[in-house]
């Protein structure tokens, strides 16, 4: 059949979410953000709850996240958008409540408010991606860095006994009582992507009907900051990021 | 037996040329331009052997950027 010929409305299995907005991303080629940033915007509309959430922007790469997706966006100093998220979902109960953060947000400077909202069983969401690095400051170490990880500020690669062991905050999250579910995806194959997209709608789900703080870890890639080509990348986190990140569900609570 | 066939529509400008779509294909449709390149400077993802494609849509789950919209038949 003529490729022309296939290309009618009827036929069409795969398009844009509709709630992604029609620009640019900001993001390096390949980077895992915008294939996360698809699936949130995809996951709220069949939720069809776009009109009645609010999201929480990080400091970080994905800073610029409410350019992207069509929702009410908050945007919260660095780290603490678990404490804004709090404020908004306290508020506004009836709204399903989300934040997307990367692992420097996250794990570093916001790792107090992160463990205390999971551990008051605040009923929002937060999208974790876990690069490994401080992607948009130019690639220094995190605490996830892995061991022996060359970045900008361990150029001979991280040392325990100097920078300490990567830090494992879903597993830490999954401790917490008053988390519901707590898992870890990737999005490096169109199986891991549609795995990914079924945890953050269980997330959603589970956190909107007042069961607890959900957490989706995204292992993903930097491979800017890695110095990688991004199918390289891919690779290299097959290889060693899942080696200290195991892919799977941590923590559920609430039946699929 | 029916035959399945597809088709991708790419948005070359907004495509940054990341290649993760040319590794997902699992039929080897897809190909960056070796030569061409868009406004940005980037040589973009085109089908480069359209006639193979099986309308999986693995290409467009990958991509980050969303320019991949995929289109499928089933001839009976």
């Amino acid at each position: 059949m003529n490729p022309e010929d296939i290309k009618r409305p009827e036929n069409k299995v795969y398009s844009r979410p509709e709630l992604l907005c029609d620009v640019s991303m900001h993001y390096c080629p390949g980077c895992s953000h915008g294939v996360v940033h698809k699936l949130v915007a995809e996951v709220l509309k069949e939720m069809g709850v776009e009109h009645n959430c609010i999201a929480v922007a990080p400091v970080g790469c994905a800073v610029f996240a409410y350019n992207y997706i069509g929702v009410d966006w908050i945007e919260a100093a660095h780290g603490r958008a678990p404490a804004v998220a709090t404020g908004a979902k306290r508020l506004n109960p009836d709204r399903l409540v989300f934040t997307y953060q990367g692992d420097g947000d996250l794990a570093a400077i916001g790792t107090a408010e992160t463990i205390h909202a999971a551990n008051r069983g605040e009923n929002i969401t937060i999208i974790f991606i876990n690069n490994a690095i401080y992607g948009m400051t130019g690639g220094q170490m995190a605490p996830t860095t892995l061991e022996g990880q060359k970045t900008a500020t361990t150029p001979y690669g991280r040392r325990v006994d100097l920078n300490g062991y990567p830090l494992k905050i879903s597993n830490l999250l999954a401790q917490l009582d008053g988390t519901c579910y707590v898992t870890r995806q990737s999005v490096h194959t169109p199986a891991a992507v549609r795995k990914a997209k079924a945890a953050i709608r269980h997330a959603f789900e589970s956190s909107y009907s007042g069961h607890g703080t959900s957490v989706v870890e995204i292992v993903s890639t930097c491979n800017s900051g890695w110095k990688m080509s991004p199918a390289k990348a891919n690779e290299w986190m097959v290889e060693h990021m899942f080696e200290a990140y195991p892919i799977g569900d941590l923590k559920n609570t609430v039946e699929k | 037996m029916a035959k399945i066939s597809g088709a991708v529509e790419i948005n070359r400008e907004r495509c940054k040329g990341c290649n993760l779509c040319v590794v997902a294909c699992p039929v080897d449709v897809l190909s960056l331009q070796p030569k061409e390149v868009n406004d940005r400077g980037y040589h973009f993802a085109y089908a480069a052997y359209p006639d193979k494609c099986i309308g999986c849509a693995s290409c467009a789950l990958v991509c980050p950027d969303s320019c991949i919209e995929v289109y499928r038949v089933v001839e009976k």
